[in-house]
C-alpha cells in the first residue's frame, strides 16, 4: 500500500529540485519559468494526494484552479519574454538591469 | 510489494530523474522535452490517486498546450547558450545545499511518522461505476460556481494580455482601415483645389 507520506515526499523532492534549478540556471528566464511550472506540479501532487486520502474533492477543485492560473501565467510570462527579447535581443537575466537603482 | 507500489516507485523514479534532467540540460529544448516527460509521468501518478479527470487535463492542457508554447518560444528565440550557462558550476554547491536542506526539512514534517499508513489509512478504491469527472463537475458548478467564473475571467485576461503585449504596429504595414475609408465625404476628403499661377505652355523644341 502506498502511504500518503510517499506522495508528500515525492512532492518535496520535486519542489527542492526546482529550487535547485532556479539556483543553477539563474541566467536563463525560460528555464526559471519551467522550474516554476515544476514547483506548481509538486504542489498539485500534494493537493491530489491529500484529496484522495482525506476523501475530499475540494483538493481536486483547488488543483483545477491552480492549473487555470498556471496556464494564464505561462501565457503572459512567455509573452513578456518575447517582448523583452524583441526590445533587448537577449533574455539573459544579467543583461536586464535597466531598473537597477 | 503490491503491483500498485511497484508502479508508484517506477513512475516516481522517472519523475525525479526527468526533473533532474530539466534543471541540468544545456539545451533549453531538451529541458522542455524532459518537462513534458515529467508532466506525463505525474499524470500517471495522479491516475494512481484516482484523480482521472485532472490527470487527463494535465496531459491535454500542459503537455498539449503550455509545453508546446514553451517549445515554440524556446525555438523561436536565438539565445547564447554559453552565456546562459555562466555560473552554473559556481552556483552548484549553494543550490544543492539549499535544495538538500529544504528537502530534509520537508521530510521531517511529511515523513512516515506523521503521514504514514498508520496515521492515514489508504481509503477503499472507488467502485467501477464511480465517475471522478461527474463528482468534480457537480462540485464545480454548484459550490464553486463563482470561483469558476473568476477562473474564466482570468483566462480571458490572460488571452488579452498575451495578445496586447506581443502585437506591434509595423511602420511598413500597408493594411487599410475600412472604417476610415467609408467615412469620406464628397467635399474636401476626396479632392483638393490647389491655387496656382497660370503657366504658359512651353513649346517643344
Amino acid at each position: 500500500m502506498i502511504a500518503l507520506s510517499d506522495y508528500l515526499m515525492l512532492g518535496a523532492i520535486l519542489f527542492s529540485l526546482s529550487i535547485a534549478g532556479i539556483f543553477l540556471n539563474r541566467k536563463n528566464i525560460i528555464i526559471i519559468l519551467m522550474c516554476v511550472e515544476l514547483m506548481l506540479l509538486a504542489v498539485n501532487m500534494n493537493f491530489i494526494a491529500f484529496s484522495r486520502f482525506l476523501d475530499d474533492s475540494a483538493g481536486q477543485v483547488f488543483v483545477f484552479f491552480i492549473l487555470t492560473v498556471a496556464a494564464a501565467e505561462a501565457a503572459i510570462g512567455l509573452a513578456i519574454l518575447i517582448v523583452v527579447f524583441r526590445n533587448r535581443r537577449t533574455i539573459n537575466v544579467a543583461d536586464l538591469d535597466t531598473l537597477k537603482g | 510489494m503490491t503491483p500498485e507500489k511497484i508502479l508508484f516507485y517506477v513512475f516516481a523514479t522517472i519523475l525525479v530523474l526527468s526533473a533532474t534532467m530539466v534543471i541540468t540540460r544545456r539545451d533549453p529544448v531538451h529541458s522542455a522535452l524532459f518537462l513534458v516527460l515529467a508532466f506525463f509521468t505525474s499524470a500517471i501518478l495522479w491516475m494512481l490517486l484516482e484523480a482521472e479527470f485532472l490527470a487527463i487535463v494535465l496531459v491535454l492542457v500542459y503537455v498539449g498546450a503550455v509545453m508546446v508554447l514553451f517549445l515554440f518560444v524556446v525555438m523561436m528565440l536565438d539565445t547564447n547558450k554559453a552565456a546562459m550557462r555562466a555560473g552554473f558550476v559556481k552556483m552548484m554547491p549553494v543550490g544543492l545545499i539549499v535544495a538538500g536542506v529544504m528537502a530534509f526539512e520537508m521530510f521531517l514534517i511529511v515523513g512516515p511518522q506523521y503521514f504514514g499508513l498508520d496515521k492515514f489509512a489508504m481509503p477503499a478504491p472507488h467502485p467501477a461505476d464511480y465517475s471522478n469527472t461527474e463528482e468534480l463537475g457537480r462540485v464545480l458548478y454548484t459550490v464553486y460556481m463563482y470561483p469558476v467564473e473568476i477562473a474564466a475571467v482570468i483566462l480571458l485576461v490572460g488571452i488579452i494580455a498575451a495578445i496586447g503585449l506581443t502585437m506591434r504596429k509595423r511602420p511598413d504595414n500597408k493594411s487599410l482601415d475600412p472604417s476610415e475609408q467609408v467615412k469620406v465625404t464628397k467635399g474636401p476628403d476626396r479632392i483638393r483645389v490647389v491655387k496656382m499661377a497660370s503657366e504658359i505652355k512651353q513649346e517643344a523644341k
